[in-house]
């Protein structure tokens, strides 16, 4: 193998210029891909965690039919106390969950004293939802510093509406909001912190304390609206998706039918479709790397087939068997393969850790500064070089399947 | 036993339909340590002849019996695997890889071939350098060689498998009449020391002379009775 190896690089530096542009085609083709999946990737996971540790957490577990009227804010479908133990107990065993954070969501009238408009509400218990959706504190300004973001009685009023109500920090405002029977109930609240918007839904909602939100719905039990899940790791979201479904399956309403719903943060987010438009753009890129390796090699190889005839047949009259020459013209393929992907690979690195160095930065939804962090994994690369190697040697296949097939007196007399 | 034997051996070439007969009935016997010419105008078969000797081409009748082997019916890798153990061939063009240099262009039989282990390589190398008079050249590459050194080269590599029969197909066509003679007593001085049978074709009555036995060929038929050492029927 060695051997074969020896002469078919021999063989490729025959030709050395048309070998060099083959590996630069390759190697551009290997670029392309990993420059884009590098920052593609960074945009993604930057994207991601935005929309999950702004706002929706990794998982979302609700009573049955409240996604689907998740705009109006439906106060009959909350989640009643034996159903949130219920969902509290599954969430202890599971070990990758990291964090969870019961909500009541509801919709309210804002007045300043003077003028009066609507606002969507979270009710939190602020320790829970902080642990469950990390970025929220840093979307607080001008708050109090005390390390308590939201006592009971105060507010964080959403960014765009403080600024059309011409509220801040330490005024008081009037929230006055409708429960479940249709009664009207009202309540001061103190601003204590303006909140920047988020991406996404949810992005643009005020936070109050559970206990206020409770209070103002006047509800007879604390009942919750939403669960927001925090995991350990991004990729357990469909396991623990699944083994919550299983356990909270079980449990069914008077109709017979499931009584609860868990979603995914894709599910609950439209972005999520830019995620999936990356992965995509991804997929295609590695097409085109695979065209473009396959095109390129089956050239050079057709044509190194072709300029070869006579030597073909030497070497097949002196009794090499067909294998070997497949053999040898398939190493030239490979080499080629190998040699782009090397130097391809080398230069994606490298552009990847220039990129790193410059900082650049970019915009996503309100969120400003965000750092271009590009980012490989190991996986990956493998993975990519190993397809622009595959396609080498599969392009390599017909023309060297042609080589070992010739009859050799043809081949010798080949002019 | 004969090393080679052919009874009423025919090739005929279906040319666009029509066939074209290349070789008639040709029955012959070529004896172990022989140096053998076959000898004809162009276009009488020599090749044709030497090529289904060398299983590169199957009679179409007839029945070929080389070292033991009934190669008129062997398959291609078979006849590839015969070639390579008990065949060595020397071409017109000289045929040298131009990648290779000298040592590895006769090296080629015994790594890509025989897949000899690398020191007897080194070592069967070396001795065919020094048998063909070309230790000094061992490292150059075909284009930096003449033709009379290219043929020694190619020589070497058709003996260093240790081949029982060596094929030369015009082995001086291409080279001046010195040049054509040195190659021909270096091949009769290689049948002498490791005792191979040497048939090769040639058209040229200079070469011819040097050859210990002759066939003669004329549209495909042999046409006169062989000199000793050989036999021939039919």
């Amino acid at each position: 193998m060695v051997d074969i190896l020896r002469i078919a690089s021999r063989n490729l530096w025959r030709y050395s210029r048309r070998t060099l542009l083959t590996t630069l085609l390759v190697s551009l083709g290997i670029l392309a891909v990993l420059l884009f999946k590098g920052v593609a990737g960074s945009f993604k996971t930057l994207m991601v965690g935005q929309i999950t540790d702004s706002m929706l957490g990794h998982l979302q577990v609700h009573r049955k039919g409240y996604v689907a009227s998740i705009d109006n804010l439906p106060l009959n479908l909350n989640l009643r106390p034996p159903q949130v133990e219920r969902i509290e107990a599954a969430l202890k065993s599971l070990p990758a969950v990291e964090a969870w954070s019961a909500r009541v969501k509801f919709g309210a009238m804002f007045s300043n004293f003077t003028e009066t408009t609507n606002i969507r509400l979270v009710g939190v218990e602020p320790a829970d939802e902080f642990r469950t959706v990390p970025l929220l504190p840093g979307r607080v300004s001008n708050g109090s510093s005390a390390g308590r973001l939201l006592a009971p009685g105060q507010l964080l009023v959403p960014e765009l509406l403080a600024r059309g109500m011409k509220v801040k920090v330490g005024d008081t405002v009037v929230l006055v909001a409708t429960n479940k029977d249709g009664s009207v109930n009202g309540q001061t609240f103190l601003v204590a912190g303006i909140l920047a918007s988020a991406t996404g839904p949810g992005g643009r909602d005020g936070y109050v304390h559970i206990r206020d939100a409770r209070t103002l719905l006047r509800m007879a039990e604390p009942e919750v609206s939403e669960v927001a899940i925090r995991l350990r790791a991004l990729g357990e979201v469909r396991p623990v998706q699944r083994a919550l479904e299983a356990t909270l399956g079980g449990q069914v309403n008077p109709q017979g039918q499931p009584a609860f719903e868990v979603h995914p943060w894709e599910a609950l987010t439209p972005f999520a479709t830019i995620v999936r438009m990356i992965d995509l753009l991804t997929l295609f890129m590695q097409v085109m790397l695979v065209a473009i390796v396959l095109i390129s090699i089956m050239n050079v190889m057709v044509m190194a087939v072709f300029e070869r005839v006579r030597e073909i047949g030497t070497i097949a009259a002196i009794g090499t068997k067909p294998g070997r020459i497949l053999g040898l013209f398939v190493a030239e393929g490979l080499l080629l393969g190998v040699l782009g992907t090397a130097v391809g690979t080398a230069i994606s690195l490298g552009a990847i850790w220039g990129l790193n160095l410059l900082k650049l930065t970019y915009k996503f939804g309100q969120a400003d500064n965000l750092v271009l962090a590009p980012t490989l994994a190991a996986g990956d690369v493998l993975f990519i070089g190993a397809l622009a190697i595959l396609a080498a040697v599969l392009a390599s296949l017909q023309p060297a399947l042609k080589a070992s097939r010739m009859d050799p007196i043809q081949a010798l007399h080949h002019v | 036993m004969s090393l080679v034997r052919a009874e009423t051996l025919g090739k005929v070439y279906n040319t666009v339909g029509v066939p074209v007969p290349a070789i008639r009935d040709v029955s012959f016997a070529i004896e172990p340590g022989a140096f053998v010419a076959f000898v004809g105008p162009s276009g009488s078969g020599k090749t044709t002849l030497l090529n289904m000797i060398g299983t590169l081409d199957p009679p179409t009748s007839g029945k070929l019996w080389v070292v033991d082997t009934d190669v008129s019916t062997l398959g291609r890798r078979h006849a590839a695997e015969f070639r390579g153990r008990h065949l060595g061939f020397v071409f017109q063009d000289f045929n040298l890889i131009p990648v290779l240099t000298a040592a590895e262009n006769i090296e080629y039989p015994l790594l890509m071939v025989q897949r000899r282990p690398a020191a007897e390589r080194r070592e069967r190398v070396h001795k065919m350098l020094e048998a063909v008079g070309i230790v000094e050249l061992a490292d150059k590459r075909p284009d930096q060689l003449s033709g009379g050194q290219k043929q020694r080269v190619a020589v070497a590599r058709a003996l260093v498998t240790n081949p029982q029969l060596v094929l030369a197909d015009e082995p001086t066509a291409n080279l001046d009449s010195a040049t054509a003679h040195r190659v021909i007593e270096l091949m009769r001085a290689m049948k002498d020391q490791f005792g191979t049978t040497f048939i090769f074709s040639t058209h040229d009555p200079r070469v011819m002379a040097e050859a210990e036995v002759t066939f003669r060929l004329t549209d495909g038929s042999l046409d006169q009775g062989p000199p000793a050492g050989s036999t021939r029927h039919g």
